[in-house]
């Protein structure tokens, strides 16, 4: 493999890392509404509303199965947003890339500081609806913060496979297909709002080869209290998808930018 | 001495357009070193080459002795760029820009902070630390851009088009800072489409064009070279000018648009003849580095 693709995971890339955190304490009190706001309206809204019609239909209260699954998919477009527009601003318009390219960084280097910009947003997201969860009950154990290492994964399988996106994109405009097109149908069919085994047998067989149902059902006991199963298949299936899509993105972004 | 840029038998091809077409050229250390050209001659092609910021399709180049692109993340560690379009972080303050630029180099804001004293100070710009780069004017930005490209200390800077856009005042201002930059006996090389600016700050220059060299010296060797010491610049009707000057011996005559330019050893017989002709208008100048470039890389409009 030559150098430039190797992924390199040094001191360089938490300097693109830290530059990302240091705009996002400039934005606190914007994130701090979309933080906790979001998960609020979610499960108030959905959590006891529908709970109640769904009420005693799994081993968990609904309000807990559904913080699992919000948990779970919140990291996945919290990662997946800031890899597609707020790379996609940095890499084009704002030309950002061609001032880090001049300094010794390379594109391995800046690409693995997004996705880990990127994963902790899903994590400071995660936090905020944790704390809404644990507010209205749904937390039952200490186990629970095991849920944010976890996030932390998801959000770098999901930026590293939105990265390969923002890659090929000449605008904005076509991030609206990979959302509803890609993230939407993902959201719905992966557990989060209800269980999979709901659904035929053939689009199980389907959902388990995709990510997001992997999160979840990790998740999901964390949050619930209750045991663990098939971890390391779950973490290798994340830690697989991250991996494949990061090398392909430095691969496309090389060619973008180093013509 | 070892050349700080030594570059044999270098091609670069994007597809089938061929950029660069077997340029060689070492530059040495301690010197201003101008590349000069029409737009598309290849010139940022060059400097991105220099940077290892783009694969070479043949040919070497070295820089600091060290083969690119391979030793791209060792090269650039010793260089400053301050490249043609503004890419400051817009998301930070002055400061900011610099705490975070040198970040990039390993460098931690403690370690770097009485470097971005000296550099602010340097540009001027030590009252507007903590502004917004939104609120800078064009002028601020470029010296902040070169302030960041030194935040390094870089033993070489490569400038594309450094005052490009900006006001007579701050080009004057940046051209003594580079000259100081030089005095420090760090090279510096730029690209440039302003002659005036190659003349003032080059100790040596090329004119690249087509990819290729066409000449290279000091800006006075070359105007000694190809052109004559003395210009005359015939404004009017193109026909009544061409009647004037038509029978004027030991003059040679280029028109470039609506002007005609009689470059010669002697002026006087030309002036005289001038002084009747109240219709035409005229400067009388020395030549400069600008009827080289003209003579060399021909009239045609560039884009």
């Amino acid at each position: 493999m030559p150098n430039s693709l190797r992924p390199k995971f040094r001191h360089a890339a938490f300097a693109i890392w830290a530059r990302n955190m240091l705009v996002l304490r400039k934005m606190l009190g914007p994130s701090i509404v979309v933080n906790f706001g979001e998960p609020l309206l979610y499960l108030v809204g959905l959590g006891f509303g529908l709970g109640v019609y769904i009420g005693g239909q799994m081993d968990m209260p609904y309000l807990t199965f559904l913080a699992s699954g919000i948990l779970a998919s919140s990291a996945m477009n919290t990662a997946t947003f800031e890899a597609l527009f707020g790379v996609f601003t940095r890499m084009v318009p704002q030309k950002s890339y061609d001032a880090m390219l001049a300094s010794p960084l390379e594109i391995a280097d800046i690409l693995a500081g997004e996705t880990l910009y990127c994963a902790t947003k899903s994590v400071i997201h995660g936090v905020g609806i944790l704390l809404v969860a644990l507010l209205l009950g749904a937390v039952t154990s200490w186990q629970a913060l095991w849920v944010l290492p976890i996030l932390f994964l998801v959000g770098l399988t999901f930026a590293s496979l939105a990265l390969i996106m923002t890659a090929y994109a000449s605008s904005y405009a076509g991030f609206s297909y990979y959302t509803t097109l890609v993230m939407m149908p993902l959201m719905l069919v992966s557990g989060v709002f209800y269980p999979i085994t709901a659904l035929p047998e053939v689009m199980q067989g389907i959902i388990s080869g995709l990510p997001l149902i992997h999160a979840v059902q990790l998740v999901r006991p964390l949050m619930a209290g209750l045991p663990v199963t098939d971890v390391v298949l779950h973490l290798a299936v994340l830690t697989a998808y991250g991996a494949v899509g990061y090398l392909v993105a430095v691969r496309l972004v090389q060619k973008r930018l180093c013509v | 001495m070892q050349p700080v840029v030594d570059i044999r038998g270098l091609t670069k091809r994007f597809g089938e357009r061929e950029v660069l077409r077997g340029l060689d050229l070492a530059v040495p250390a301690g010197i201003c070193f101008g590349v000069l050209g029409p737009n598309g001659a290849g010139k940022t092609t060059l400097l991105r080459t220099l940077l290892g910021l783009t694969p070479v399709s043949g040919g070497e180049v070295r820089v600091f002795g060290e083969t690119m692109p391979a030793a791209g993340r060792a090269v650039r560690a010793r260089c400053g760029v301050v490249p043609q379009a503004d890419n400051l972080d817009p998301d930070f303050t002055v400061i900011e820009n610099l705490q975070v630029y040198a970040r990039y180099f390993g460098l931690s804001a403690v370690a770097v902070a009485e470097r971005i004293r000296e550099l602010l100070a340097f540009v001027e710009l030590s009252d507007r630390a903590d502004s917004p780069i939104a609120t800078l004017s064009g002028g601020m930005k470029r010296r902040l851009t070169i302030a960041r490209a030194l935040i390094n200390r870089p033993e070489l800077i490569i400038l594309d088009e450094p005052t490009t856009g900006l006001d007579p005042q701050v080009r004057r201002m940046i051209w003594a800072r580079l000259r100081a930059l030089r005095e420090e006996g760090r090279t510096l090389l730029l690209t440039t489409h302003y002659m005036d600016e190659a003349e003032r700050l080059c100790d040596e220059l090329v004119i690249i064009d087509h990819g290729q060299i066409l000449e290279r010296g000091s800006p006075r060797d070359l105007i000694r070279k190809h052109v004559e010491p003395e210009v005359l610049e015939v404004r009017g009707k193109v026909e009544q000018a061409r009647a004037v000057l038509v029978n004027s011996s030991g003059t040679r005559i280029e028109l470039i648009g609506d002007i005609h330019y009689c470059y010669t050893r002697d002026a006087r017989g030309l002036l005289a003849t001038l002084e009747q002709h109240r219709e035409l208008t005229f400067l009388h100048r020395p030549t400069s580095l600008e009827d080289v470039f003209l003579k060399l890389t021909g009239h045609e409009l560039r884009d």
